[in-house]
């Protein structure tokens, strides 16, 4: 058996590549739209009036109180019986969106108000309105507090995109789940998928983790790797 | 001609009233200095005259302007009113330059070479010109106030407001910003909250006492210093001589 396993792997190579294509394309569309939508929603807990922030607390609380597979089969195969028919990716990409929207608002509200108050003051002293004083001096620092959350959010997202095979969208689990079933050899092709999970999560870790060494505010004490070891 | 007009202003937080009716007036380019005990209202008042904290009650008038009226365009208002922070509050994301050429590039819309052009301008004019490239971290206390103030100076305010702006410096640093603010004096107008008492008996044209959220006495410092008429103003300026010394030159 372990003869072949070369042949075996590049055999399977086409469509584990198809299947990475779809985990890769479900990670960074719902990241970037839940960033957006975490954002607005996270400025409209901080700043917004009662209405926007209540809105904005039980759009979070409802998503984070029920499970992204419920969640999923909602869109999926709940929404049709009212009309509203979506693709699997579709549903996938809509479903990742919104869930990871509510987790990232709630990891940017706390970034937002870690921001001394301070800050707004100065911004406002200057004459710069609310949204200017918000765009130019509480995001960019906020944005910049929340990497290492963020970095957990893209690494949790890259693995929980699986999930999406389950509404018979063809990524990476999901084409490992066929060439297993057609070839019965589970073990070579979940340890397969293993590693490209392993090493996709390895490889953004270390970019995100050189994005915020550059953004890093200089005489700002953001702990690098080893820079606490050094203590 | 009378620039700002401060009418009869209250604020309270949380049911505690802070300033109960608080009026006085200032002129284009003078300097007046408000003394008093803590807790007593004073960076209440400059808050409440730039409406970072509007006030409950009173009127704020600049320039023939009330800045307490709803109508009014509050953040172009607040463009002629420079504020300078106990604890500095530059942004911590920007260069010194920056910080202090922002307000330019964002408010008055004006190219960005002209705002850095001005900001540097302004950083040599505080004596931080080598340290224009430098973040907000790796400045002295000293140096972060001077920021602060090219910063409000920046703007082409009518009026800086000064909120205790040495006390959170350590004493060897308090000097050069007493320096730049004194270089200030009849160039703009300023009214800072301060207890440096040297700088109030040297620099001010008018020394302001409050005490529990009134304006207990006013005067020239001459007449404050040795002539004061209240009791209470007299036990206050005797007390704070002792502590932080009012010698000459400061």
């Amino acid at each position: 058996m372990a003869v072949d396993f070369g042949q075996f792997f590049i055999n399977s190579l086409p469509d584990l590549l198809s299947g990475l294509g779809y985990t890769l394309l479900l990670t960074f569309i719902s990241i970037s739209a839940g960033f957006l939508l975490g954002i607005f929603l996270a400025l409209g807990r901080v700043y917004g009036n009662k209405v926007i922030n209540g809105f904005c607390v039980g759009y979070i609380e409802l998503i984070r109180g029920t499970p992204l597979l419920v969640q999923l089969f909602i869109i999926y195969f709940g929404l049709p019986t009212i009309g509203i028919n979506f693709s699997p990716i579709q549903a996938a990409l809509l479903g990742l969106s919104l869930n990871s929207g509510a987790y990232q608002a709630e990891y940017l509200r706390g970034s937002i108000q870690s921001v001394e108050s301070g800050q707004m003051s100065a911004a406002r002293s200057l004459g710069m309105n609310k949204l200017q004083a918000i765009r130019h001096v509480v995001l960019p620092q906020a944005l910049r507090i929340s990497i290492p959350a963020w970095s957990n959010e893209f690494i949790y997202l890259l693995q929980y995109s699986s999930i999406a095979y389950i509404i018979s969208v063809a990524e990476l689990t999901a084409e490992g789940k066929f060439i297993a079933a057609y070839t019965f050899r589970y073990l070579e092709v979940f340890a397969m998928i293993a590693v490209i999970y392993l090493v996709l999560t390895i490889v953004s870790t270390e970019i995100i983790d050189r994005i915020a060494k550059r953004l890093r505010i200089p005489g700002i004490g953001a702990a690098t790797r080893g820079s606490l070891r050094d203590l | 001609m009378t620039m700002l007009e401060v009418k009869d202003v209250y604020k309270s937080y949380g049911g505690v009233a802070i300033l109960k009716g608080v009026s006085f007036m200032m002129n284009k380019d003078e300097t007046k200095v408000i003394i008093g005990p803590s807790g007593t209202g004073k960076s209440t008042l400059l808050r409440c005259i730039n409406q970072l904290s509007p006030p409950d009650k009173g009127q704020v008038w600049l320039n023939g302007e009330e800045i307490t009226n709803p109508q009014s365009n509050i953040n172009k208002m607040r463009e002629k009113i420079g504020f300078v922070f106990q604890d500095f509050n530059l942004f911590n994301h920007l260069t010194a330059l920056r910080n202090d050429s922002i307000g330019r590039e964002k408010e008055k819309k004006i190219e960005k070479e002209a705002a850095y052009k001005r900001a540097m301008d302004e950083l040599t004019r505080v004596g931080l010109e080598a340290q224009s490239g430098q973040y907000p971290a790796q400045l002295s206390g000293g140096q972060k106030q001077r920021v602060g103030i090219a910063r409000a100076l920046a703007m082409d305010p009518d009026l800086i407001l000064f909120d205790e702006p040495t006390s959170a410096l350590d004493p060897e640093l308090i000097g050069d910003v007493l320096d730049v603010m004194k270089s200030l004096c009849g160039k703009v107008a300023m009214l800072v909250v301060t207890h440096e008492m040297g700088f109030a008996r040297n620099v001010a044209d008018e020394i302001i006492f409050m005490e529990g959220g009134i304006i207990v006495e006013q005067g020239p410092p001459k007449e404050m210093f040795t002539n004061a008429k209240m009791a209470r103003t007299r036990e206050f300026l005797g007390r704070i001589g002792a502590l932080y010394g009012d010698e000459e030159g400061r």
